[in-house]
């Protein structure tokens, strides 16, 4: 899987022998050498962590209409486990943008409402700005999910925000919103940043 | 670790689609070095990654960030452009693409010499990769510096 190339999470045994098999390469004699490693990673399951408990009760929100709405109702749902994740991992992934997660959705909102918001950082371009909130907005999603019960693979983490949440409908509208720009920095985000292309390919 | 086989078809076709951008090498260039224990190791990774106050990568951004050898795991975050690789496992172990634990318990069992003072992260999927030959050598020069007798190139 691209994104993990010595393998799946909280395996240190695996990850070590990747490295160390990537490494011994260097002792060769003669070279250069293109060698495959023979083993295919671990199988890519997670259980989320035992024994914590997150003290809030989700019901589902999603309604008609409103998209930055539903956006914002969804994310308050999953601050509670998203407090969770950073507790039980004494930190997060967020950090890029300088935005918390309620300033990510009034971010993502003023675009979606067609009031595009000042940039939430002067040393990057509008797409940039933009793509990076999208990116946090969904790492937000997923450290999220990560922490609630049951069973996680990557494939059900990608179906589950793009094809189940507000902010995956979000981000594929704010594809199309900057897709139609004049700005040529929103029209290459766009075009290769936002959706991945095996969720565009998707019928 | 990833095959091709193993991709979805868009993203399979957009790595083959590279091929005729890659650089074609007329030698084979090969050095002999220091025993593996012996040997000092750097990373340098094209996740994007950086410390929490350096810049974001840019689109088409072929400079580097340096990462401190002492970097935890929460002092990282990640800015690459490309949305076509998966970020939940660096969300939950930095070690499935910069794997400074790993490379630090091999320093620590004497399997290499010594992890690096410092290491560095690219934002990769430029093309064509040729471009980032201007930023390697200066690197090249900074990895010589920290006497760095061996590099582990991570991509995602």
């Amino acid at each position: 899987m691209l994104g993990r190339p010595f393998g799946v999470p909280n395996d240190a045994a695996f990850q070590r022998r990747v490295l160390l098999a990537a490494l011994q390469l260097l002792t060769r004699e003669q070279g250069p050498v293109l060698e495959d490693f023979a083993d295919n990673a671990p199988p890519d399951t997670q259980a989320a962590p035992e024994g914590l408990s997150c003290p809030v009760n989700f019901p589902s929100v999603r309604k008609e209409g409103d998209l930055a709405q539903n956006l914002a109702d969804e994310c308050s749902q999953l601050q509670a486990w998203h407090a969770l994740a950073t507790q039980y991992r004494a930190g997060n992934t967020l950090g890029v943008t300088g935005l918390a997660p309620e300033a990510l959705v009034q971010y993502v909102c003023a675009w979606l409402a067609g009031n595009p918001p000042a940039k939430c950082r002067a040393d990057l371009s509008e797409g940039e700005a933009l793509k990076h909130a999208c990116d946090e907005l969904r790492a937000f999603y997923t450290e999220a999910k990560a922490m609630q019960p049951g069973t996680h693979t990557t494939a059900s983490m990608q179906h589950w925000f793009w094809r189940e949440t507000v902010a995956g409908a979000a981000t594929i509208a704010l594809r199309q919103i900057a897709a139609a720009s004049s700005d040529p920095s929103l029209k290459a985000v766009a075009v290769q940043s936002l959706v991945p292309r095996a969720v565009e390919a998707l019928p | 670790m990833v095959r091709l086989a193993d991709l979805a078809q868009s993203d399979r076709d957009n790595m083959l689609k590279k091929i005729p951008t890659l650089p074609k090498f007329t030698a084979r260039p090969w050095v002999t070095g220091a025993p593996l224990k012996a040997r000092r190791v750097a990373i340098v990774t094209t996740a994007g990654l950086h410390t929490r106050g350096d810049r974001p990568f840019g689109a088409g951004a072929m400079d580097y960030r340096v990462i401190p050898g002492n970097a935890q795991a929460n002092d990282l975050v990640m800015s690459h452009m490309s949305v076509n690789f998966d970020r939940t496992g660096f969300q939950q172990d930095w070690n499935v693409a910069f794997p400074l634990d790993r490379l630090r318990e091999l320093a620590r069992d004497g399997v290499i010499g010594s992890a690096a003072g410092y290491h560095y992260a690219f934002m990769g999927a430029v093309s064509p990769v040729t471009d980032y030959e201007g930023k390697a050598k200066e690197l090249a020069q900074h990895l010589q510096a920290d006497k760095v007798d061996a590099v582990l190139l991570s991509p995602v």
